[in-house]
Parts: structure tokens; C-alpha cells; sequence
């Protein structure tokens, strides 16, 4: 796909400067400046020849691209082997849903705005819509698939070496839609187990009052939209924090993840993200800080 | 400077039967309106293929109103082409008796069809379908309506005394957009009523 | 000649032999608020419509200027979310559906009868009609935008974000009535062009004797009167859910949001071709006079023009390449995207044999003429680009399509529309614009522009999507996004120089006479600016070039352009066979009416009357506009509508 871009790129910049010296050329060399009666009014060559050559030259780019396009759009649209990943995207105002299926139940776990898949293999995407019509798009990894409500699409991607790949929605959903970003980290495939294995197991018991404290206070003031599996917190409508330390980003790629931002954003997530979903909680001292030590045991 | 071989031969002043303008205009208008109702059913289609069939609530529409009525309304067309020959061939009689019996049909066919929207088992708010249907037979209801009044004034401007064999473009013009109403009808009723029978 | 039939033989007469002052008698417009108020004259109403629009585009640059400060630099907080959702929404509606085609709409307006050789377009009152309904829609829709409740899901506002579950405040509201308004306005202009090409050209003016921008027009007129009834549909269904309770786009009884696609790009598509084919004309006709040589490939650019239309009907999925359609559906209509480029082809290469074949004279005019060809490549281009499946799903809603947009509406809609104002403004106004002005005004105007959005190609390549209101840094896009603002503001610069070369050229500018440029169709036969009744005597057409005959030495046959029908009892004008322009009738124009105006006034009611909720005032309105239209189509004796034509 991307030497696809780039060959029609190619094509097209030559196709421009072509024309343009012609223009140019016609200009320059044809061009006067004089009184416009002086100028004789002929009939001048028919130049229908002209006309035929150009448009029979332009045809040939135009049907190299049509057959290159429809070769490369059969190779793209399937994995290029047996998928070794099956995640489930489901897009919001203004976050990313992603839930990692597999026929073993006990295997299915949930998790947000920043998803892991292994190098050198295929991964296939379910992507669907809990609202208004976003779109998934990893620039580095692959083109943008809409996801649209009462419809599931389908993409897939594979990333061949390991890295941190930004991503974002790529179709207008609404005052966030500037700040509804994900990051897809590749990594080797053992690496991706563990990973794996530590996100399918629950949040630990806390392992101190303070934190029990913590995680009462956040299961009372978060858990009605917020899940973490392990603790009383089953909302649905946000993101699963369950293991919220192990993302680099806060608020759908839109703030690093430090104390700092996580604080800030707990506060006042308007401030940062006007619109946003979550209110503004009018959380401050003790109890901010309650809530955010129990999160950072969620590892 | 004078030139002998620039002269023309008598032109009509004026619409004279089908030479005109305004004929062409409403042809035009009848092309766009025709295309609105295309994408009524066009709309109406694309959830029949897209939706399970249980998306129309009543299986079978019933044709009992339905079907007679869409006789009314060809049988109107009849009696206003029948109008309109008359016109053109200048029988006065004819032409009044053939627009009003059109008229009277065509307020038939309302008033049937507002029986048979009122006994219907779904609403426009009801859902997709009870939506669809109201919204395209609502549609061709205001255009027979229009189509009404249109009537109508040509039955007024007939007994008013201003047509002939010649000067009678409004008549035809009228006429015309009749007959489309009654064709939009043909192609509504085959969608919404007959199309359910073959799924 | 009295005659009881319906018939006359028209009088023939050398121009000398007119009185001027009859025919003026017959045709002006009244004076003062009355004749302000009810004139049909065709070139009133399409200066009209070109004020309006120009009126239009500033608004929307200004709006684009309010967000280039704010994507200057990354993370800027100046503009709040909401308000840069409007500020992009509304450009977008002001410049493609108030200022694109309204712009057109004026100059063919304007135009068409002085070039067809005739005194008005066939139906003078819907003339009228078109342009106050034109205006009563823009300032419906902008009143939304004044009161901070503009339209802000984006002009072509998908569901389900349209809905009123997610966009519960009056924006959508008044963007869809708005629209569904604004479409009568256009339907009905359509179908005015429609049927005067058909009918109301000079006698001998056949089929391929017609300048190419009437093929434009007409083309464009043909594919709205097909295709606005889908946009005004699906906002007709979008405005119902959200205020009657309808479920059609209801995702939860079973709506599809890819309905509103599939019918608002149906019409969208053929949409854009409709807001560039007319001004692609305006560069087929104007480029010939400075190039001192007819257009090489008539015929090919004329056939080129329908084609291109005929294709613009099925491409429109190319819109919806990311949606997940099948990948059968998305080759097909991939494939039509790449061969709608063959008939452009056939216009760029007719152009630039043009100016090589020919003797160009450098002016203004020609200089947005000969430059729109390149901006048309390159809009083309990135549209070629756009076109492939696969590319599409990178670059699709990033600012790749934006720059791809900005190049096909401006190079090919704004910069011959410049152009076509440098040279008709002579015959419009009876003054040169200021050719030393003009020269800093295209060149200010070109390097703005092509400062502000080339950049947005690699912007886009890059990944930064549209439709954001603002971004992170470090994304590789800060730079760039630098450059097109300083551009955006050069460019405004450019524009601003045009208004200042209008303003002072309408007081100071030189005089103009009939035929400054000394060019060969009609128009330039007439005084500058045309008296009300355009031509004293019908022209006789023998070739495209009635003026340019002698010189040309095309045909043996001999255009007449100062001796023809006179047509002086009461207001008339030729009326012509559609391929072969034989006279087949006299047909008698309208007086100046009031109808047009009352009927926009009450659709204004109406149209409020369904925004407010107000059922009565929606009613009365429908009433009023029945009641309007019933006086106006009430036959007169004196248009031969019934019989008893007097006979002078």
C-alpha cells in the first residue's frame, strides 16, 4: 500500500510538472503585452492533433494506477495469514474500547486507548461504534476503516518491527474529536504474552487500609461509569482502568502519564478535554488523593 | 444595409399548443420531482435489502383500499387525457366534462387514501417503516393535492371561456403533470405494496 | 400586420431603423424601491446574484481566517471546540453552497441572453424567484450562525453526530431547512438555463454554434435538476427525526447512518462537478479572446463537459471508501474515479493548444485563465491520488482532501471566476477594471495561495486529520501549519486588492466601449453596459464567432448582428428550435411582477414557521406561497396564455 501512495505520488508530480512547464512554456514563449486590437484574430492550426496525443499520453499513468490500485486493494484487504490476534474496538466520545477476544472465555479481557499486539504478526480488528461514527486509523500501520453504529467492520494490521505507533480518529465525532488518540505498541511476540497475561488478571486486593480506603472511595465516586475488575467499580459507559499504570498515556493519548497530569485530570477533566464525558468530579485533597494512590497499584 | 434573403415566415405569438416555454419548464419539473421520488424508494429499497423482513410490520400490505383506489387514479388520468383532447379539437363540452370528472377522482383518491392511513396498524413515529411509508405516500399526497388545485383552476379558466384549439398551453401543461402524479402512484404502489409480496 | 390567427410575420429591420427609445420604454425596469422590488431583467438580477456571492465568499474567508490563527500553533485554546466546529462548518456551507454555484449562477444569468443572442432567459419571474430565495436561505442559515447556533457537524453533517440525541441544540436545524430552501432556489435556476438554451437562442444559432459556457451551465443545470432532490431529501428525513419523531436514520429501530451517505453524496458528487463546470466554461470562451483564435477542440471540450457530468453521477461511494463496503463496490466506483480524469484531460489540453497555437495577450484575465490550468492539474491530481482504494484509506479526512478540495474549488471555480470579472466587467459596468491593480492582485492572489494550501498536501501525507481544533505538537505538522496561515493571510491580501480594483474602476476606471477586447461572440455587440432590452434587432447566427467572421473565413454564410427581427410589440424575444435554432415562435416575456418576491417572502414565513415550531406560521406560509403562485400563473392575454392577444 505504501509504495502504492507513493508510485500515484510520483505519478502525479510528474503529471504536474509536465503540464506546468507546458503552460508555462506557452506563456512565456507565446505571451505579449500589447494593445489587444493590435493583435490579428486567425484561425490558427486545428491543434485537434495536440489535443489527442496529450489526453492518449495522460491515459497511460491512468490505467497503470487503475490495475496497481485494484491488485493492491485485494492484497490489502485480507491478513496475510491466519490472524494471531482478534481485538474488538468499539469507538465513543472520545476514547477507544478494546477488548481482546478469544474462544477460551477466561481468556477475554478488557482494556483502553492503548492496545499491544506482537510483531511479525497478522492482527484482525472488529471495530464498532457505541455512538456517532468515528474512525480507526494507525497512519504507520495501515489505512482507516470507519466505525460506524449498528455495523461491524472489520481491518487488521501488522506491525514487522517493534515500536510505539500513534493513532487516532479520523472521522469528525463531536467537540473531542481533536483529542481521541490511541497508540498501538508492537512488541515481540513473548513480550506480548506477558503483557497479555498480566492484563487478563484481575486488579490486587488492596494491601493496606490506605489503599482499601482508596479503592472504597473510588468505587463509590468512579465505579458507576469506571470497571476495575477485582473491586466493586462496574461501569460500562468509560474506560476500563483496571490496569491504568501500564499505559504511557492518559485521556486517550492526549496527556503523558504522571502524577501531575492523572491528578489533573481526575480534578477537572473539562479543563483539559472540554466536553468530555467525564464531569467534572469536584474531587480535591484527601479525597483526590485517595483515589489516586489506590490507581497506582493498579498495575 | 437592407438584405432581401433575411425574412421570416409567420411565427406564432405567444404559447400555441406545445410551442412555448412553459411546457419545457414543467417537463423539467417533472424530472426533478420524478428524481425525488426515486430517492424515496430508492431509500425505501435499501433497507429492504439491508433489513431482516421483519422490519415491515404488517407481512402483507393490504391491497383492499389500495388497489382500487390506484384504479381511481388511473381512471382519473383517462378522463383529464380525454379533457385534453378536447380541448385540442376545440369541443368545449368535452373538455369541461373530461377535467372536472379528472377532479372528482382525483379528491376520491384522497379521501380513500386518508381512510386507509387512518386504519393502518403503524404511525409515522412508529418506526423505520411506519416512517418510510407515511413520509413517500405523504409526499405523493401533496402532489396529488397540488395536482388538485391545479385542476381545478384549469376547470375555472375552461369555464371562464379561455381556451381554444390553439391557445390552450395551460391546459396541457396541467395535463401533463396529472398523468405524472398518476405514474409516481404506479411505481410507489408496485414498491410499497407489491415488492413485500415477493421478499 | 393585424391578423385574427395566432400568427405574425415578424418585421425585419436594420438597427438604424429601431427607435432605441420604444424598445427602452418597453423593457426598463421602474425606477426607486418598486422596480427594486419587482424587475425581472436578467442582468439586474445576475449582478445581483454576483454581489450576493461575492458578499458570501468574504464572510466565509473571514471565517477561514479566524481558524488559520487558531491552527497557527499547536495546542491553542483561543477558539473553544464548539465555536471551530461552526467556524469549519459554516465555510464550508458559505463557500460551496452560497458563494460556488450562486457565483456562476450570476454570470450565466447575466451572460446567457447577451451571448445567445436573445432578451431575456425564457422565464424572466423564476429568474427573479431563484435570487430572492437564494438570498432568504443564506440569511435563514447564517441567522443560526449569528445567534451562535450555526451549523457545526460539518457541511456534509453525518448521522448519527446530526441527530438531535447528540447535536440537541436549533445548528442542524437551521443548516437542513435552510438547505431544503436554498434548493428550490437552485432547482428552479436550473431549470430556467435548462429550457432557455433550448428555446431562446438566436435564429441560425444551432446546437454546436453555442460558447462553451453555456455547455457548462447547462450541464450543470441538468445534473441539479436531477440531483438536488436527494440533498433536500435526506435533510427533509434528517430534520424530520429530529423534530417529528421519525426514526429513518434511528440506529436502534433499525436505521442505517450509510442511507445519509449514500443519498447526500449522490448528490454531492455530481454537486461539485456542477460548481466548476460553468467556470471551466467561462476559461473556454475567455481564453479564445486573448489568444486572438477560436478554442482548439470545440467539440471535444463541449462532449468533454457532458462526459465528465455523466461520470460525476457514478463515482459517488468514492466519498465512502473507508465505511466498509464491499470491496467489489469500492473497485467499480474506484475505476470511475480514475477515468472521470480523461475528460478533464481533454479540456487542460485544449486550453494550453490554445494559448500555443494562438497570439496570447498577457493581462489580467489571461493570467488567472492560463494559471487556473496548473491549479487545475494539481487538484486533479491529488484527486487521482484520492481515487485508489487503498491510498484513499490513508489519506482520506486528513488535510490531504483538504488541499485536494481547496485546489479543485478555488483553481477551478475562484480563479476563473476572477478572471471572467476582469473581462466582463467592462460590458457590466461600461469601465475597465485597472490592469496595473490587476497585475498585484493575481500574483499576490497566486503565490497566497498556493503558500497556503500546497504545504497541506504534506501536512496530510503526514497524518494530521481535518476537522480538529487544534493539535499536539511534535507531530511533524507545526511548521507547516505556520506556513498556510501566513499564506491564508497573503492570499486575503490578493482578495482584498480585487475589492479595492472594483470599488475605485467603478468610479475612475476607463472608459469602456462595446468591445474592448475586441472579441467575437455576441455580448460584445451590445453598448456597455447593455440597455435594458440587450439587442435592438435579433442577431442571425452563422458561426461561433459572429464578430470574428471576416476574419475567421470559417464559412460563407454571414452572421447578421445589425439587422434582424425587431420584436416591438410589447416585450418579445425569439423563440428557437433546440438543435438547429430555427425560429418556431415569438415569445412574449413577462412585465415586471411582485409575485417572485411575495412568494420568497412567504416561504421565508413558512420556512421559520417549521424552525419555531410555529404551525400556524408554517401554514400561512404555504398559503401565501399558493396564493402568490396562483396570481402568477393566472393566464394573461397579453403572454398569449388564453385567448385575446391584442395585436398593436
Amino acid at each position: 500500500m505504501v509504495s502504492l501512495t507513493w508510485g500515484l505520488l510520483l505519478i502525479s508530480i510528474g503529471v504536474v510538472i509536465v503540464i506546468s512547464l507546458l503552460v508555462l512554456g506557452s506563456v512565456v514563449v507565446r505571451g505579449r503585452r500589447a494593445a489587444i486590437a493590435t493583435v490579428p484574430v486567425e484561425r490558427g492550426a486545428s491543434g485537434l492533433r495536440w489535443l489527442w496525443i496529450g489526453v492518449g499520453v495522460s491515459s497511460i499513468p491512468l490505467v497503470v494506477a487503475l490495475v496497481w490500485t485494484v491488485s493492491v486493494l485485494a492484497a490489502v484487504s485480507r491478513p496475510a495469514g491466519k490472524p494471531a490476534v482478534l481485538i474488538e474496538i468499539t469507538a465513543a466520545q472520545w476514547w477507544w474500547k478494546a477488548r481482546y477476544l478469544d474462544p477460551n472465555p477466561s481468556r477475554i479481557f478488557t482494556t483502553a486507548n492503548e492496545i499491544h499486539i506482537p510483531t511479525g504478526q497478522p492482527v484482525q480488528i472488529r471495530l464498532r461504534s457505541a455512538d456517532v461514527i468515528h474512525s480507526f486509523w494507525v497512519p504507520s500501520l495501515g489505512g482507516k476503516t470507519d466505525t460506524i453504529p449498528g455495523q461491524t467492520n472489520l481491518t487488521w494490521l501488522q506491525a514487522d518491527v517493534p515500536g510505539t505507533y500513534r493513532g487516532q480518529c479520523t472521522e469528525f465525532c463531536g467537540w473531542q474529536h481533536a483529542h481521541m488518540g490511541l497508540l498501538v505498541v508492537a512488541e515481540a511476540p513473548a513480550e506480548f504474552r506477558l503483557w497479555e497475561a498480566a492484563q487478563i488478571r484481575p486488579a490486587p486486593a488492596p494491601a493496606s487500609p490506605q489503599i482499601a480506603s482508596g479503592q472504597d472511595t473510588f468505587e463509590y465516586r468512579c465505579g458507576a461509569c469506571h470497571t476495575v475488575r477485582g473491586s466493586k467499580a462496574g461501569g460500562s459507559v468509560a474506560p476500563d482502568l483496571t490496569h491504568l499504570m501500564s499505559r504511557t498515556t492518559l485521556a486517550a493519548a492526549t496527556l503523558p502519564h504522571t502524577i501531575g497530569s492523572l491528578s489533573g485530570w481526575i480534578a477537572n477533566p473539562q479543563a483539559i478535554k472540554p466536553g468530555a464525558r467525564m464531569p467534572a468530579m469536584e474531587v480535591s485533597g484527601p479525597e483526590l488523593e485517595r483515589i489516586r494512590t489506590y490507581l497506582q497499584t493498579l498495575k | 444595409m437592407s438584405d432581401a434573403t433575411l425574412a421570416y415566415p409567420p411565427l406564432p405569438e405567444g404559447a400555441v399548443r406545445r410551442i412555448g416555454v412553459g411546457w419545457w419548464g414543467l417537463l423539467c419539473a417533472v424530472l426533478t420531482e420524478g428524481a425525488l421520488f426515486g430517492y424515496l424508494l430508492f431509500s425505501f429499497l435499501y433497507y429492504s435489502v439491508q433489513l431482516d423482513p421483519a422490519w415491515i410490520p404488517v407481512r402483507y400490505p393490504s391491497l383492499k383500499l389500495a388497489l382500487p383506489n390506484t384504479i381511481i387514479l388511473l381512471l382519473s388520468s383517462v378522463c383529464v387525457w380525454w379533457g385534453e383532447r378536447g380541448v385540442r379539437e376545440g369541443r368545449r363540452g368535452r373538455q369541461l366534462l373530461g377535467i372536472a370528472a379528472g377532479l372528482l377522482l382525483g379528491m376520491v383518491f384522497i379521501g380513500i387514501q386518508l381512510k386507509e392511513w387512518h386504519d393502518k396498524p403503524f404511525s409515522l413515529r412508529s418506526g423505520l417503516f411506519g416512517s418510510l411509508f407515511f413520509t413517500i405516500t405523504g409526499f405523493h399526497m401533496a402532489h396529488v393535492g397540488a395536482g388538485v388545485i391545479a385542476l381545478a383552476l384549469i376547470l375555472l379558466w375552461s369555464a371562464l371561456g379561455y381556451f381554444d384549439r390553439r391557445r390552450n398551453a395551460p391546459v396541457l401543461i396541467a395535463a401533463m403533470y396529472w398523468h405524472f402524479v398518476d405514474a409516481v402512484w404506479l411505481a410507489v404502489f408496485t414498491v410499497l405494496y407489491l415488492t413485500p409480496y415477493l421478499w | 400586420m393585424v391578423t385574427a390567427s395566432a400568427e405574425r410575420v415578424p418585421r425585419v429591420a436594420s438597427q438604424a431603423d429601431v427607435s432605441a427609445s420604444e424598445l427602452d420604454e418597453i423593457w426598463k425596469t421602474k425606477p426607486g424601491i418598486t422596480g427594486w422590488l419587482s424587475t425581472v431583467d436578467h442582468k439586474k438580477i445576475g449582478l445581483r446574484y454576483i454581489v450576493t456571492a461575492f458578499a458570501f465568499l468574504l464572510l466565509g474567508g473571514l471565517e477561514a481566517l479566524v481558524m488559520r490563527v487558531q491552527l497557527a500553533q499547536p495546542d491553542q485554546r483561543w477558539l473553544t471546540p464548539e465555536q471551530y466546529n461552526q467556524l469549519y462548518s459554516t465555510h464550508g456551507m458559505t463557500m460551496i453552497f452560497l458563494y460556488a454555484m450562486p457565483i456562476l449562477s450570476g454570470f450565466s444569468n447575466y451572460l446567457w441572453p447577451l451571448i445567445l443572442g436573445a432578451r431575456d432567459m425564457a422565464f424572466p419571474r423564476l429568474n427573479a424567484l431563484s435570487y430572492w430565495i437564494y438570498l432568504a436561505a443564506g440569511l435563514f442559515m447564517y441567522a443560526g450562525f449569528a445567534i451562535g447556533a450555526g451549523p457545526n457537524d460539518g457541511w456534509f453533517n453525518y448521522v448519527p453526530l446530526a441527530s438531535r440525541t447528540y447535536n440537541p441544540g436549533m445548528n442542524e436545524d437551521f443548516y437542513a431547512l435552510g438547505m431544503i430552501f436554498l434548493g428550490v432556489s437552485t432547482t428552479v435556476g436550473a431549470v430556467n438555463f435548462i429550457v432557455t438554451f433550448l428555446r431562446t437562442r438566436a435564429p441560425g444559432m444551432s446546437i454546436n454554434r453555442v460558447p462553451i459556457l453555456t455547455w457548462g451551465t447547462l450541464t450543470a443545470s441538468v445534473a441539479n435538476v436531477l440531483v438536488v432532490p436527494a440533498v433536500s431529501l435526506t435533510f427533509f428525513l434528517l430534520w424530520m427525526d429530529r423534530q417529528i419523531g421519525t426514526h429513518f436514520f434511528d440506529v436502534s429501530q433499525g436505521g442505517q447512518p450509510l442511507l445519509w451517505q449514500h443519498l447526500f453524496w449522490m448528490f454531492g458528487h455530481p454537486w461539485v462537478y456542477a460548481i466548476v463546470l460553468p467556470a471551466m466554461g467561462m476559461v473556454s470562451d475567455g481564453l479564445p479572446v486573448f489568444c486572438r483564435r477560436p478554442l482548439v477542440g470545440y467539440a471535444p471540450v463541449a462532449l468533454s463537459t457532458v462526459a465528465t457530468m455523466m461520470l460525476g453521477f457514478g463515482v459517488w461511494v468514492h466519498h465512502m471508501f473507508a465505511t466498509g463496503l464491499p470491496n467489489l463496490a469500492l473497485s467499480f466506483f474506484s475505476g470511475a474515479s480514475i477515468i472521470i480524469t480523461v475528460p478533464s484531460a481533454v479540456a487542460v489540453f485544449a486550453w494550453t493548444a490554445t494559448i500555443w497555437l494562438g497570439r496570447p495577450v498577457i493581462t489580467t484575465a489571461f493570467l488567472y485563465f492560463a494559471s487556473m490550468i496548473v491549479l487545475f492539474t494539481i487538484g486533479g491530481v491529488s484527486g487521482f491520488m484520492t481515487a485508489s482504494v487503498p491510498v484513499d484509506w490513508q489519506l482520506t479526512d486528513t488535510y490531504f482532501v483538504v488541499a485536494h478540495i481547496h485546489y479543485v474549488l478555488i483553481g477551478i471555480n475562484v480563479f476563473p471566476v476572477i478572471g471572467g470579472l476582469y473581462l466582463w466587467f467592462p460590458k457590466m459596468t461600461g469601465r475597465m477594471l485597472n490592469e496595473r491593480l490587476g497585475l498585484w492582485n493575481f500574483w499576490i492572489t497566486f503565490i497566497g495561495f498556493n503558500l497556503t494550501f500546497l504545504p497541506m498536501h504534506l501536512t496530510g501525507l503526514r497524518g494530521m486529520p481535518r476537522r480538529i481544533y487544534t493539535y499536539p505538537p511534535g507531530m511533524g505538522w507545526d511548521e507547516l501549519n505556520l506556513i498556510t496561515t501566513a499564506g491564508s493571510f497573503l492570499l486575503a491580501l490578493g482578495i482584498l486588492l480585487l475589492l479595492i480594483n472594483v470599488v475605485r474602476s467603478l468610479r475612475n476606471g476607463a472608459v469602456a466601449g462595446p468591445n474592448p477586447w475586441d472579441a467575437g461572440t455576441l455580448e460584445w455587440a451590445t453598448p456597455s453596459p447593455p440597455p435594458p432590452y440587450n439587442f435592438r434587432v435579433i442577431p442571425q447566427v452563422a458561426s461561433r464567432h459572429p464578430l470574428w467572421e471576416s476574419r475567421l473565413q470559417e464559412t460563407d454564410e454571414r452572421s447578421f448582428v445589425d439587422y434582424g427581427m425587431v420584436l416591438d410589440h410589447g416585450r418579445e424575444t425569439a423563440g428557437t428550435t433546440p438543435l438547429d435554432g430555427e425560429p418556431d415562435i415569438i415569445l412574449k416575456m413577462p412585465e415586471d411582477s411582485y409575485a417572485p418576491f411575495l412568494v420568497a417572502v412567504a416561504a421565508s414565513a413558512g420556512f421559520c414557521g417549521l424552525l419555531l415550531h410555529v404551525w400556524w406560521l408554517a401554514g400561512a406560509g404555504l398559503l401565501g406561497v399558493a396564493l402568490a403562485l396562483v396570481v402568477w400563473l393566472w393566464p394573461e392575454r397579453k403572454l398569449g396564455q388564453r385567448v385575446g392577444l391584442q395585436h398593436v
